[in-house]
């Protein structure tokens, strides 16, 4: 898969133009996202209310697939169910390490199905991935996540030579 | 027996593009498009007279060395030691018992850390490194220090990335039982004056460790004209095997040191009363090596020799200029890094484009540079970046290859434009 299928105009435009930049102004959870090996850090804020994402809000400083994940994820929880959210995740992380097909029917992704192609290249999947990461530890209110945490199930060996 | 050392070529007789057709790697297609390797900082490519060499080596001299009486072995052992020697006038070592062969320059660092750290460093002592190091310069010293109640003492750099001499000279005291720098920096490419530095320190008796993995690919380097202490470097940044490297040291040191692992080949006789060790090199080389890759090292190093280090300093210094001249003329592109001496590396930041895009949307393009911190953070924090992209050149890199980088960073600013 040819790359150039990655940087699509949905993704460029989310980068340039991030919905939900950034916190919730009375949010009750919160989390720190960090991915050590390019630096990408994004917090992602939100209010959870009767279980239900009531508002969510991110800001950091990333690559342009973190940032325009991040702000594709806003959206598609925003007002949903934290279980919704939680489902979202997995897919997401799923579609992200090439576990879910996204032409096999029964996923919620939508038009997060951009993000498909990272798949072919191991060491952007961290990117994609990382504020889904964060909204999850949000959620479970551990305050921070890390794409080197034990146990990522986005964790692909990546090349750190000099 | 031995191949004399091959006579390197003259400046004219230098042609890239006889050169490529050495490197079979270099005709990859990636993305439909020709290959731009400008990763060469991270690891070299391989010619074929390098990969003829394992190939014969393997398929008809290996055994394990040092041990057996049989034909093999001895072939074997004769042809690792004639690589030992290859390396000791490369890099003009007095003698060849002061070139130990060590897993790469990491490990090469860490045995001196270890080894030297035993016998020399106490609760107090100081250990100087610069800000530009790589965390294999830094992360062996660390845990040497908090071992033995030691401190490390930081040198700075100015904007352009050269190290603040006047602050070196103010850290050097008789508390420094060690100074540690880089030769060439692999994040910013400045060549650093180690010689100088070198002189300085021993002033005050202290004996310095040069990591010289971005200098021994690049510029000469004459061990005894540095007067350096140790000198580490690995053999996969000069067109070398992976998994093989170099720690050259002052047998007035090494004999000093205690053993860095204990095992084969290290000792001279085992009871399990005692035990007593062997001999330098062999103190510090326990365990059956990679052999196939030392005699690899051996024969990268008559390919270097043959091409002339002065050749190569002098093409990647014009490709050098002619990629920052372009860089520079760029509108929202920056250099990291632009010390009045440097080697073979472009690091830049393009302007509201994180390095990481950079780095994927050149792919498209065949373009091969890194991305990241280059195991430098402190590099990336003394200039405010994250992380930048790095363009690194080889002797076999072209001018069109740059033309290829830079047509590559426009389309990326046009991509995010």
């Amino acid at each position: 898969m040819s790359t150039s299928s990655l940087y699509q105009e949905v993704i460029l435009d989310h980068n340039k133009k991030p919905r939900n930049w950034g916190q919730v102004a009375d949010a009750n959870r919160r989390a720190d996202g960090h991915n050590p090996l390019c630096g990408d850090r994004i917090q992602v804020s939100l209010k959870v209310a009767d279980d239900k994402i009531a508002a969510i809000a991110f800001e950091g400083e990333s690559c342009a697939i973190c940032k325009a994940s991040a702000s594709m994820m806003t959206a598609a929880v925003k007002g949903k169910p934290v279980a919704d959210a939680e489902q979202l995740v997995n897919e997401f992380r799923d579609m992200a390490t090439g576990k879910l097909d996204t032409a096999a029917p029964g996923h919620h992704l939508g038009r997060l199905t951009v993000f498909a192609g990272v798949r072919a290249l191991p060491t952007r999947v961290k990117c994609a991935v990382l504020p889904w990461h964060t909204l999850h530890a949000a959620v479970n209110q551990r305050g921070a996540a890390s794409t080197e945490a034990e146990g990522d199930p986005a964790h692909a060996p990546m090349g750190n030579a000099s | 027996m031995n191949a004399p050392t091959p006579l390197a070529m003259s400046r004219a007789a230098f042609d890239v593009d006889t050169l490529r057709r050495d490197f079979p790697i270099l005709r990859t297609q990636v993305h439909g498009k020709p290959l731009v390797f400008l990763d060469n900082a991270a690891s070299s490519q391989m010619p074929l007279p390098v990969i003829d060499r394992l190939v014969r080596y393997q398929t008809t001299e290996h055994a394990n060395i040092h041990r057996g009486v049989h034909y093999l072995s001895e072939t074997a052992t004769r042809e690792y030691e004639e690589a030992r020697r290859k390396i000791q006038r490369f890099i003009n070592a007095p003698e060849e018992r002061e070139v130990i062969f060590t897993s790469g320059t990491t490990e090469s660092i860490n045995l001196v850390a270890h080894s030297y750290g035993k016998a020399f460093i106490r609760a107090g002592d100081e250990i100087v490194l610069t800000t530009l190091e790589h965390h294999s310069n830094i992360v062996p010293w660390q845990m040497l220090a908090e071992e033995k109640g030691a401190k490390i003492k930081v040198v700075p750099v100015n904007d352009r990335g050269e190290l603040i001499l006047e602050e070196y000279e103010k850290l050097l005291s008789p508390r420094v039982k060690m100074v540690g720098v880089m030769q060439v920096s692999n994040a910013l490419g400045t060549i650093n004056p180690v010689k100088h530095m070198i002189a300085l320190a021993h002033r005050h008796g202290i004996p310095v460790l040069v990591d010289g993995a971005q200098a021994v690919p690049h510029l000469p380097v004459d061990v005894q004209d540095l007067d350096c202490d140790f000198y580490a470097f690995s053999g996969h940044k000069l067109c070398g095997p992976t998994g093989i490297g170099i720690l050259y040291g002052k047998a007035s040191w090494l004999e000093k040191m205690p053993p860095f692992k204990g095992g084969g080949d290290m000792i001279r006789t085992v009871t399990f009363e005692k035990t007593t060790y062997a001999e330098i090199p062999n103190k510090f080389e326990a365990g059956t090596p990679p052999i196939a890759a030392g005699i690899g090292l051996g024969a990268a190093v008559d390919y270097i020799t043959g091409v002339g280090i002065a050749n190569i300093e002098a093409h990647e210094l014009d490709l050098l200029n002619y990629a920052q001249d372009q860089l520079n003329a760029m509108p929202g592109v920056r250099l990291i890094g632009t010390a009045e001496k440097k080697a073979a590396v472009a690091s830049f930041w393009v302007e509201g484009v994180h390095p990481h895009d950079v780095g994927t949307l050149l792919n498209e393009e065949g373009v091969a540079v890194r991305t990241g911190h280059h195991c430098a953070q402190p590099v990336m924090e003394r200039f405010k970046v994250p992380a930048t992209s790095r363009a690194s050149f080889a002797f076999y890199n072209t001018f069109a290859e740059v033309d290829v980088l830079i047509a590559g960073i426009r389309k990326v600013q046009k991509v995010f434009g």
